[in-house]
């Protein structure tokens, strides 16, 4: 190795530890016997998985760990279908409004979620959404759409679709050139667009403790902030250490698999995911 | 071929797109522009959900009432405070981090991925993992410190950890931001410039700060927006207390807690506008294109 590059990688070294330590503190906690929780040391003495058997037993935890796959999942899906729709008008057609459609996604990318809970919580109340999975797939539906519409937009915009000519003229039919030509050139897109849509979802807190009551649509995160005094005499940092790490399988996964797609949606679209 | 066929083609474009992009702009209207017309309405209103029937229209009594109250201005110091802190730690941290990813000789995947961990992971989930790390006994920050101190009961310390969260999160978002900007920096340009004699440092200042200048500021209009609806970090670490809530802590619990839906109305459209008024100055006074627009 070269100085320039011993140098590197002592840099890289820092990042890595950076991004990592907090995580792997979670890890460690949530590894730890109840027992042990106050010695303060980073790494277990003793390694149990107690702490994971414990939140799916009690079943606390269980249901707000499937309301939030499904209606992150849900919420994504919706997205990125009318995102595609969107996306595709604007990246390729001409017509009045474009630019208001544009500026609306931005307004609402940039908008302060807490400036709707207060209205929509009274008005899921009197429409009966309030504390369902309908009530929160709607809120997430509309925060995931500028992003979905400005990173598949720059994808879409990207793609030559001369291409799908060429195929009709050598002999595919309409449906043809668009499966074999346009989806397979959109693929990528469409799959960046939605990891980054799921990841929002998965992340929210504000619109998932304020619109849900109970566990019927109480979503992970805001479940496990509810951990908190179950019952004073036990202690719940085991519990959410392990939910905690749970709820970060999936990121870990998205950004190993995905990694870059996930920088190359965030780079292109510069929009806040 | 018939007298207008350019024009009927134009408009069965216009059609089109129309209708694709029908659905998505109804959902965005009645989701979020039907609530916030709603909330400015309800902001003009006496309604607290524990007294239903004493529900009366008065004015700016609302507005006077938020504006006049040192909750309000306490949480907006706070809030202030902590975007203007943490945007400003993210913003070196970030070029460094962005500098790091664009320039590495080794391991270029491995630093892209794993900064994605901190951008990508929940935000409670983050919250958590620095409450305990700072909780006396528990916490492997915490006892770094003097066996007697509690850094989350006491407001400075409490302040500092939350910027702390906040900026351990959301810096690889501005690093990926300011990574795109770097990309487009021409080669050419930095090694003529060192050609000709000039320092690192200097050919950044001189040549690669001016060029990513467009980057730079739509990092900041996002994060600055981002950081003034700071919400769950300080739920998780404070929940608000020691003077520690941000505007958006304020609604929820005026909502959640007091069943105020005037008063919660009321702070929502200061919240708005405030952060319109942050992406005005944005947009007009420092010139920041946003994305997607042809200019």
């Amino acid at each position: 190795m070269t100085g320039a590059q011993i140098r590197w990688s002592i840099l890289n070294l820092v990042v890595v530890v950076y991004a990592l330590v907090p995580v792997l503190w979670l890890l460690s906690l949530s590894l730890k016997d109840p027992s042990t929780f106050t010695d303060g040391k980073f790494i277990p003495r003793e390694w149990t998985f107690d702490n994971y058997k414990n939140i799916f037993d009690v079943g606390e935890f269980t249901r707000p760990l499937i309301n939030s796959i499904g209606i992150a999942i849900i919420a994504t899906l919706i997205a990125i279908v009318l995102g595609v729709f969107a996306a595709y008008a604007i990246a390729r057609l001409d017509f009045p409004g474009k630019n208001v459609m544009l500026g609306a996604s931005l307004l609402i990318a940039m908008f302060p979620q807490v400036s709707l809970v207060t209205p929509l919580f009274e008005i899921e109340r009197r429409l009966g959404l309030f504390n369902t999975w309908a009530g929160l797939i709607f809120p997430y539906v509309t925060f995931a759409l500028p992003l979905t519409i400005y990173i598949l937009a720059s994808f879409f915009k990207e793609i030559p679709w001369e291409l799908e000519k060429a195929a009709k003229m050598d002999g595919a039919s309409p449906f043809q050139a668009f499966r074999k030509v346009i989806v397979p050139l959109a693929a990528p897109g469409v799959v960046t667009a939605a990891i980054l849509a799921f990841i929002q979802c998965w992340n929210d807190f504000l619109f998932a403790i304020s619109l849900t009551s109970t566990d019927r649509a109480r979503t992970a995160p805001a479940a496990i902030s509810f951990f908190t005094g179950a019952s004073q005499f036990e202690d719940p940092t085991g519990s959410i250490a392990a939910a905690a790490v749970v709820i970060t399988i999936p990121i870990v996964l998205f950004v190993l698999f995905f990694q870059r797609r996930i920088v190359s949606g965030l780079t292109s679209g510069a929009v806040k995911g | 071929m018939s007298a207008r066929p350019i024009s009927d083609g134009k408009a069965a474009e216009r059609r089109l797109g129309w209708w694709l992009c029908a659905p998505a702009a109804l959902v965005m209207l009645i989701v979020a522009g039907w609530p916030i017309l709603y909330s400015v309405l309800l902001s003009f209103q006496r309604f607290d959900l524990r007294f239903p029937d004493d529900k009366a229209w008065i004015g700016f009594d609302n507005y006077q009432a938020v504006l006049s109250s040192e909750y309000w201005w306490n949480a907006f110091g706070v809030t202030t405070f902590i975007m203007i802190v943490s945007v400003a730690i993210e913003l070196v941290l970030g070029m460094i981090l962005a500098i790091i990813m664009h320039r590495t000789l080794v391991g270029r995947g491995l630093v892209r991925t794993v900064v994605l961990i901190p951008y990508g992971i929940v935000t409670v989930v983050a919250a958590y993992g620095w409450r305990y790390a700072w909780t006396p006994g528990t916490g492997w920050l915490a006892n770094l410190l003097d066996e007697s101190t509690a850094p989350l009961t006491e407001r400075p310390s409490a302040i500092a950890i939350i910027i702390l969260a906040e900026v351990w999160k959301t810096t690889p978002f501005m690093a990926l931001l300011l990574l795109a900007g770097l990309t487009v920096v021409p080669e050419e340009l930095l090694r003529a410039a060192s050609i000709d004699g000039a320092s690192k440092w200097q050919s950044f200042v001189r040549i690669t700060l001016p060029l990513i200048r467009p980057a730079i500021l739509v990092a900041l209009l996002f994060r600055m927006l981002d950081a003034f609806r700071i919400y769950d970090n300080i739920y998780v670490l404070t929940n608000g207390g020691q003077d520690t809530s941000s505007v958006s802590i304020l609604t929820y619990h005026n909502l959640i807690g007091g069943l105020n839906l005037g008063i919660g109305s009321t702070m929502s459209v200061l919240i708005f506008l405030t952060v319109a008024l942050i992406a005005f100055i944005f947009i007009k006074v420092l010139g920041t294109s946003t994305p997607g627009s042809d200019k």
